[in-house]
């Protein structure tokens, strides 16, 4: 029983058996001709290399994403000069989506960027520049509510619904009842 | 807020301009609109029964209307509205096919056709002479063809005729010069030659009229009512007696008046409420036939056979009215002894009339018309009443309006309309209808359907605020209050207040005031009317107060005020039972303050010195303001207030005449004090209700047009702010006069006058802004909110205005000018005109638009400005009234339904009409023809539709998994 329970104890985790832990299978001899230390210089080596080229494509990639609000910005100016300055139904669209994306993005600045999230990696550089064009495609939304007149920076727009004022004095009166 | 405000107003703007002008289909005809025809007090009738054909009565009545009316139903089979001034003197029967009236003081003859009123020349076989009396001339027409064929003028002798006497071949005149010599002229009757004439003078004056009682014999009052005059004329000579009342009726008190019935060889004189039927012997001596008590009225004689005459006269008695009709000669037995029992809110009879037709078995039967205090007529036949008119409601004095009470719980939608199974039927029509699939019977069907909509005449409030009760006060004294849905009367009271008394000869109904309007916490009470009153036409007579429930029309309160009235001012100030605070103004200037607590004492301290009054003297042309100062001196009352003399603007006499002012509705609600122009700039309206505006004209030119030249007239206008006497604008028109109507709204006024150089009229647009707020335009100030645009503010300020105006012709003259006003005054503006031919024009402010140029620049179209014309368009389709009249049109109200887009409309004069309309259509409710059935039709398929699709993507993932 005890020895089973040894086995169980020590050869439960037995099943799989990690070829490249070299710690564990130090006491079963190299089968011939293998030999152990060009292995373990070989292997270093790779994986270094591995994970440079690695980092590089992440770092390449971040570079891309961060660029992509650019293409949508020039897109988007395509569209709203397409849209024209009266407001309708279809500026009014382009107008949000315009202003739309480029904050929904903002807000997931983290999530785009969690794949090529490394060590080596420098994602600020990316980072920044994403929200740097976003922010671009913001102002350009923003402009262009402003050139739809959409925006309240007239003072008209301010005074438009303003009660008139109380008057303090009463007055009435007229020609005597006939 | 203020993009949305922009987006919803830009939308507008759209919707604005692509329905320029908002008509109406035919089938709309009535749906919200509805119009009653009326003929006013009746002052002669006519009986028209000799034929086979329609019988009918024909009347001539105190707002100058001559009508034919059937005599089974009552309706008015045609109907002439003559002129204000054009008052009808005399009505006839001539040759039996036509009806002539008299007017204007005897200067206008006219003849009308019998059956379809038809202006005739008179035509006819016989060379019969029509002689007609007017302004001191006495006219022989020919009745073939109304040449005028000779004419003898009195007015040089100053005589006033009062008789004419024709016989064969001569005809006499008889008439006073003063009030005391008697003349009479014969005159040949075939070239008018004077042939003889006589005259002598009376013991003593004469009172009142000159009565005839045949055709020699006249009878006349002396001035002091104690004698009875008999004049007789025979041969052109005359000669008199005179005995004194008192011989005849012992009981002499109370003053005597004789009646203006024609009776042969009788005449009828009213002591108090006793009737005397006094017979005229051959001789010349009086013998007294009747004593009749509580007598109501005297009818004239009615011929029924040869010899034989009829009488017919009135009696109250209780609650009943006991008809009499009586033969003349034989007075003992009664032709007819009738009792009625007549609606206790008609008052008194005032008039009668008799007509008699023979019965199956060869008698007589009569039938009357009765006139009745509230100026109502009725048709009496056979101890009933076959008909009855309201024509009190001809002459308005004053509308105001009531809510309706609120909709009580527990009323069930099923009880509302009826049953299911009928709503159902009726939208399943509705569907037919927009599906264009209904055939012409259910067209018909869906029509009537609409017309007697249950929905518009419920007699509680509703959610869109198109149910109301307009409150009438008419010239008889009697307050009406009609439903605003079906325009029927809801209920009627003769206010006691205002009929006649000992105390209170002759009443007037003034005004009408929303006495109390219970919203919030008096929601319980019911809404009251004030009904303010005068004993007589003086201004120097005392007042008389009525409150009214407005629900039930129960008269709650009146008083009999010791103080005349000379202005009412609703004060904006209520009391904690929502009691508005008015203060009667009197002859001396004391203010008297209503309701009488102390509470009202209270308020009217706390404002004491914010409350103002300006009086108006067109005679001397003085404009005087005026503040309260304290309790009266001389009078021992703590309800009356002294006031003391601010200001006084007095125009030069010799060329200013005031010949209009208007001021704005003391009610009316503006949205927003500013306005957005073209490029985002901001003018700030100068929206203040104490300003009145004023019209003067060149005292030469105050005539009718055409009476001065255009270098001798002129038209000042002025706009005074009332508080301070300030004149904040004032502008001349050289060439230009009156009739000038103008109206009131925001900062804007419209006036409507006649400019003597083009020969047209013209209507001026005048905006009033304010320069001093014109600095306000940092944005920032708004984004932080720390502007003081909205705080209170005060005339005496002096605010700096400018005006911008702009004048068109205008191709119409006006009766009555209007504006329509909403609920929060968002909605664009019309105004309503009342033109000469008694129909209500609706042209859009935006008309009327001081800032519209000939080439309005693109962001000036878009905001709606319209490119300027020299003159406004009149179109067809904007008549409110559509194909209707208003016949005698005197006035236009407009009172705010709850809903924005929509304002109410009723017009009166001797019609009424009403109506909605929705200036910049209604764009905040679905038209009343929306199809609901659709709409729910639409839904059901859609859901329908989603429901099969996800059945169908269901079965074909499954197989899709199978594979």
């Amino acid at each position: 029983m005890e020895k089973g329970k040894g086995l169980m104890g020590s050869g439960g985790r037995r099943w799989g058996v990690d070829l490249s832990d070299n710690s564990t299978s130090r006491d079963i001899p190299d089968p011939p001709g293998f030999s152990r230390a060009s292995l373990d210089q070989d292997d270093s080596s790779l994986s270094r290399q591995k994970k440079d080229a690695e980092s590089n494509w992440k770092a390449q990639k971040a570079w891309e994403v961060a660029q992509a609000p650019l293409k949508n910005l020039l897109m988007m100016g395509f569209m709203m000069w397409m849209a024209g300055s009266t407001v309708h139904l279809f500026s009014i669209g382009i107008t949000f989506s315009a202003l739309w994306q480029p904050i929904s993005a903002l807000q997931s600045v983290g999530k785009m960027f969690e794949p090529y999230k490394d060590n080596k990696v420098e994602l600020l550089g990316p980072k920044l520049l994403f929200i740097a064009l976003n922010l671009g495609g913001l102002a350009l939304g923003v402009w262009k509510l402003n050139a739809l007149g959409l925006l309240p920076t007239h003072t008209s727009d301010w005074v438009s619904s303003l009660a008139p004022a109380q008057e303090v004095e009463f007055s009435s009166g007229g020609v005597n009842l006939g | 807020m203020a993009m949305v405000i922009r987006c919803f107003l830009t939308l507008l703007l759209f919707l604005v301009s692509t329905h320029l002008t908002s008509s109406l289909y035919e089938d709309q005809v009535g749906l919200m609109d509805w119009h009653q025809q009326y003929i006013g007090k009746v002052k002669h009738a006519l009986f028209h029964t000799q034929k086979t054909g329609r019988k009918r009565v024909l009347v001539s009545t105190e707002e100058n209307v001559v009508a034919s009316l059937d005599l089974r139903r009552g309706e008015i089979f045609w109907r002439h509205v003559l002129g204000t001034n054009d008052v009808v003197d005399g009505l006839d029967i001539a040759l039996g096919k036509y009806v002539i009236t008299l007017s204007s003081d005897g200067s206008i003859l006219r003849a009308w056709n019998l059956p379809d009123g038809q202006m005739k020349n008179l035509k006819a076989d016989k060379d019969d002479l029509i002689l007609v009396f007017g302004k001191g001339c006495l006219h022989a027409v020919s009745s073939i063809d109304g040449e005028v064929l000779w004419r003898q003028d009195f007015a040089g002798e100053s005589i006033e005729v009062g008789h004419i006497i024709q016989s064969t071949d001569e005809i006499y005149v008889a008439g006073f010069i003063g009030s005391s010599k008697f003349y009479v002229y014969g005159l040949n009757a075939k070239n008018g030659e004077l042939l003889k004439n006589d005259h002598t003078t009376l013991p003593s004056d004469t009172f009142g009229e000159l009565l005839s009682v045949s055709s020699d014999k006249f009878v006349v009052l002396d001035n002091m009512r104690s004698k009875i005059l008999t004049i007789k004329i025979k041969n052109g000579k005359i000669s008199y007696n005179q005995k004194p009342i008192s011989d005849l009726n012992k009981d002499s008190s109370g003053q005597a008046v004789i009646l203006p019935s024609r009776i042969p060889e009788l005449f009828a004189l009213r002591m108090n409420s006793r009737v005397l039927l006094i017979k005229v012997t051959n001789e010349g001596d009086l013998v007294l036939v009747d004593k009749i008590n509580n007598a109501a009225g005297v009818s004239d004689a009615l011929s029924i056979s040869e010899g034989q005459h009829a009488l017919a006269f009135a009696q109250h008695e209780d609650s009943k009215i006991r008809l009499l009709v009586k033969d003349i000669n034989n007075w003992n037995d009664d032709l007819l002894k009738e009792s009625i029992i007549i609606d206790n809110q008609r008052g008194n009879i005032d008039k009668i009339f008799i007509n008699n037709y023979l019965r199956t078995d060869r008698s007589y039967g009569f039938r009357a018309l009765i006139v009745m205090e509230d100026h109502s007529l009725l048709l009496v036949q056979q101890g009933e009443i076959v008909w009855s008119r309201e024509d009190g409601l001809a002459s308005v004095v004053d509308v105001t309006t009531s809510e309706l009470p609120v909709e009580k719980e527990g009323v069930s939608v099923a009880k509302v309309e009826q049953n299911l199974f009928e709503w159902l039927k009726g939208h399943v029509l509705k569907l037919k209808g927009t599906l264009m699939i209904a055939s012409p019977e259910d067209v018909v069907a869906i029509q009537a359907l609409r017309l007697r909509s249950s929905e518009k005449s419920k007699m509680t409030r509703d959610h869109n605020g198109f149910r109301k009760l307009l409150i009438i006060l008419t010239r008889a004294g009697k307050v009406f209050a009609l439903h605003t849905g079906d325009g029927r009367v809801v209920w009627s009271v003769l206010l006691h207040t205002l009929r006649k008394t000992e105390v209170c000869k002759d009443p007037v109904g003034l005004n009408i005031y929303q006495w109390q309007v219970p919203h919030h916490h008096a929601l319980d009470e019911n809404p009251s009317i004030l009904v303010v009153g005068r004993c007589g036409p003086s201004l120097a007579t005392p007042a008389v107060l009525s409150f009214i429930d407005a629900y039930n029309g129960k008269e709650l309160n009146s008083m009999s005020l010791t103080h005349t009235v000379a202005q009412v001012i609703p004060l904006p100030y209520t009391d904690s039972t929502e009691q508005r605070l008015h203060l009667i103004i009197d002859i001396n200037q004391h203010a008297y303050l209503y309701p009488r607590s102390p509470e009202a004492i209270d308020i009217l301290q706390r404002e004491f010195s914010n409350v103002y009054w300006y009086s108006v003297e067109a005679d001397d042309g003085v404009i005087r303001g005026h503040a309260l100062k304290g309790n009266c001196i001389h009078i021992i009352d703590e309800y009356c207030f002294d006031f003391r003399d601010l200001w006084s603007i007095v125009f030069p006499s010799e060329t200013e005449k005031i010949i209009a002012t208007v001021t704005r509705k003391s009610n009316e609600v503006v949205h927003t004090q500013a306005k957005v122009m073209t490029d985002y700039d901001v003018m700030y309206k100068y929206v203040s209700k104490n300003v009145l505006f004023v019209a003067n004209a060149a005292p030469k030119a105050r005539g009718e047009i055409g009476a001065a030249t255009p270098e001798e007239a002129w038209l000042v206008i002025y706009i005074i702010d009332t508080v301070t006497g300030r004149i904040l604008h004032r502008m001349t028109h050289h060439g230009c006069q009156g009739p000038v109507h103008a109206v009131f709204s925001e900062n804007w006024v419209v006036y409507h006058y006649f400019n003597l150089r083009a020969h047209r009229y013209e209507m001026s647009v005048v905006e009033v802004y304010d320069q001093s707020r014109g600095d306000n335009k940092d944005v920032w100030k708004f984004v932080l909110g720390k502007h003081n645009l909205t705080s209170p503010i005060s005339s005496y300020y002096r605010p700096e205005v400018t005006t911008k105006s702009q004048s068109y012709f205008f191709t119409h003259s006006v009766k009555a000018i209007e504006v329509t006003s909403t609920a929060k005054g968002i909605t664009s503006k019309q105004l309503l005109i009342g033109t000469i031919g008694d129909q209500v024009l609706a042209l859009d402010k935006r008309f009327l638009d001081p800032r519209r140029t000939l080439n309005p620049s693109q962001a000036e179209k878009e905001e709606g400005i319209i490119p300027l014309t020299d003159s406004l368009p009149i179109i067809s389709q904007t008549y409110i009234t559509h194909s209707l009249k208003v016949e005698g049109l005197q006035g236009i109200v407009t009172v705010p339904a709850k809903l924005e887009s929509t304002s109410l409309v009723f017009a009166y004069g001797v019609d009424l009409f009403f109506t909605q309309v929705a200036p910049s259509r209604t764009y905040d409710s679905l038209t009343e023809d929306f199809s609901y059935a659709l709409l729910l039709l639409t839904i059901v398929a859609l859901v329908a539709a989603i429901f099969v699709t996800w059945v169908l993507s269901e079965r074909k993932d499954l197989q899709e998994k199978w594979r």
